[in-house]
């Protein structure tokens, strides 16, 4: 088993085909996609695939130490620009080719005017624990 | 013998531990291993006296922890001044336990860590779900408070303040895991209001029980959220509402209002709306203004523009959000909502979406967005 992260970007990645932002979608439309969402992670916990999911909030800065004894220096809120996650769903898969088959499938979600939004998920595997054999 | 009536015992043998002279911290640990056990067991043993059992329990893993306990600490520096029991006659156990629990000197996630495992008889585990941490997080979490607390004496009296404090944060929490913090914050806040000689106490309780009370009608079964305006008053728990309402006319009658009183009114006269059409906007909006009076924070500077948008019409709701900052939660969603009203739907439309952009939680995000997703099509 090996487990993936799947990153949802609010900005910064490449752009969905069906690219709508979310308040310009209908209410029904909306729920829809919420409920598709949901069904996905409920599927995944069916078959044992599931391991966590997180959802981001747009606020957020950079910090960094400016020596000791001294206050932190911060930079933000994030510009416009910036490449910003949304939040995250991590499975635990037999093999990287199921990774990207449900990397796949929650990219599919319907978006504005029912049609999916194929947005693009940045996909990538964990870094795990040496084997034990032919360690 | 349910969860309950085992939590109810927690604070009970505590106490008996420490009179007997055992010292707060390895007490708490005892009770919790007898606890601990307790769940184990009962289910296929249950004893004929809980309560003994569960001394007898304790107090056996009191002396194991203080054995093992006895070599380390001789290498390590003592801290602890404990009281022993009998030394505090005037205090009552119970409410001193409480004080403890909300020492000012803990964070106020270590104040309700503690409480919940020393008064409320949870286990480390359950505390640790509801909290989404990881078990061994919440064991340190709870043994440093005990530790903080070692070091600071009892010579002062506790303030009720901060117990209600911690129990108003318990309660907020709602819902997650397998225990019901906002059921647990009542209880607790129950037995408070039993040990102290104050309305406020009474009105926390209140405003608890009448937000309780509408708690199955404030989500749909997928979690959504349901606006008060919306909801099924049908699905209201009147005993809870009667209840509430009840305590709050014998607490404001004693004529010492506070913050908490004044929240539970608001709540009351909500509660009293058999539609939502028939709520006493005018009303709220005084209690409103007596609630500024104890607690003037933007939030609840919010809140009331809210209701005086309902009373006065949207534009005086507008005018009465004037020197809230941007910065303060929720404004935006209330700005949105009041444009709305007021028929300037670009406007709303983009605060909504602004506004769900800023949500800190994911069923109110979803919310907003589909009041922009709405307002967009009557555009």
């Amino acid at each position: 088993m090996a487990k993936y992260l799947f990153l949802k970007h609010y900005r910064g990645g490449p752009t969905p085909t069906n690219d709508v932002p979310f308040d310009q979608w209908t209410p029904e439309e909306f729920d829809a996609h919420c409920r598709y969402m949901d069904d996905f992670a409920e599927r995944l916990k069916v078959t044992g695939e599931f391991v966590d999911a997180q959802a981001l909030a747009a606020d957020g800065l950079w910090v960094r130490s400016d020596g000791a004894g001294k206050p932190a220096v911060t930079d933000g809120p994030f510009a416009e620009t910036k490449d910003l996650i949304a939040g995250w769903m991590v499975v635990d898969v037999d093999s990287r080719e199921r990774a990207i088959e449900l990397a796949a499938e929650l990219s599919a979600a319907p978006g504005a005017g029912g049609a999916p939004v194929e947005e693009w998920l940045e996909v990538r595997p964990f870094m795990t624990e040496p084997p034990v054999i032919g360690g | 013998m349910d969860d309950a009536e085992l939590r109810r015992l927690a604070p009970v043998v505590l106490r008996v531990l420490v009179r007997r002279g055992a010292d707060f911290a390895t007490a708490e640990d005892a009770v919790q291993e007898a606890l601990i056990r307790a769940f184990d067991r009962w289910d296929a043993d249950p004893p004929r006296d809980p309560e003994a059992w569960l001394i007898t329990v304790a107090w056996r893993a009191f002396l194991d922890l203080s054995r093992s306990d006895a070599a380390r600490r001789a290498r390590e520096e003592r801290v602890e001044a404990e009281p022993r029991g009998g030394e505090v006659p005037d205090v009552d156990d119970t409410l001193q336990l409480y004080f403890r629990c909300a020492h000012p000197a803990l964070t106020s996630s270590s104040a309700v860590a503690l409480t919940l495992r020393a008064v409320g008889g949870l286990t480390t585990r359950q505390i640790a779900e509801a909290y989404l941490v990881p078990e061994a997080t919440m064991a340190q979490r709870i043994s440093r408070a005990k530790r903080t607390i070692a070091g600071e004496g009892l010579d002062r009296p506790g303030d009720p303040r901060d117990v209600m404090r911690v129990l108003y944060l318990v309660f907020n929490e709602g819902y997650s895991g397998d225990v019901d913090l906002a059921a647990e914050a009542i209880r607790l806040t129950r037995e408070l209001s039993t040990l102290v000689d104050d309305p406020e106490v009474d009105g926390l309780l209140a405003l608890m029980l009448l937000h309780h009370a509408r708690r199955e009608s404030r989500r749909r079964p997928d979690g959504s959220i349901v606006v008060l305006a919306d909801q099924d008053r049908g699905g209201w728990d009147t005993d809870l509402i009667a209840e509430g309402i009840a305590i709050l006319r014998a607490a404001l009658e004693r004529d010492r209002l506070g913050e908490y009183q004044a929240q539970a009114a608001i709540a009351a006269l909500h509660a009293d709306a058999p539609r939502v059409e028939e709520t006493d906007w005018v009303q709220i909006v005084e209690w409103y203004d007596e609630l500024l009076r104890y607690a003037d924070t933007p939030v609840v500077r919010l809140n009331r523009a809210v209701a005086v948008g309902e009373a006065d019409g949207p534009l005086a709701g507008l005018a009465a959000m004037a020197g809230i900052g941007d910065e303060v939660p929720r404004r935006a969603a209330v700005a949105a909502h009041l444009h709305e009203a007021n028929g300037d739907l670009d406007v709303a439309a983009r605060l909504y979406a602004e506004a769900a952009l800023a949500a800190t939680n994911l069923a109110e995000r979803d919310h907003l967005t589909r009041r922009a997703a709405r307002v967009n099509q009557l555009r």
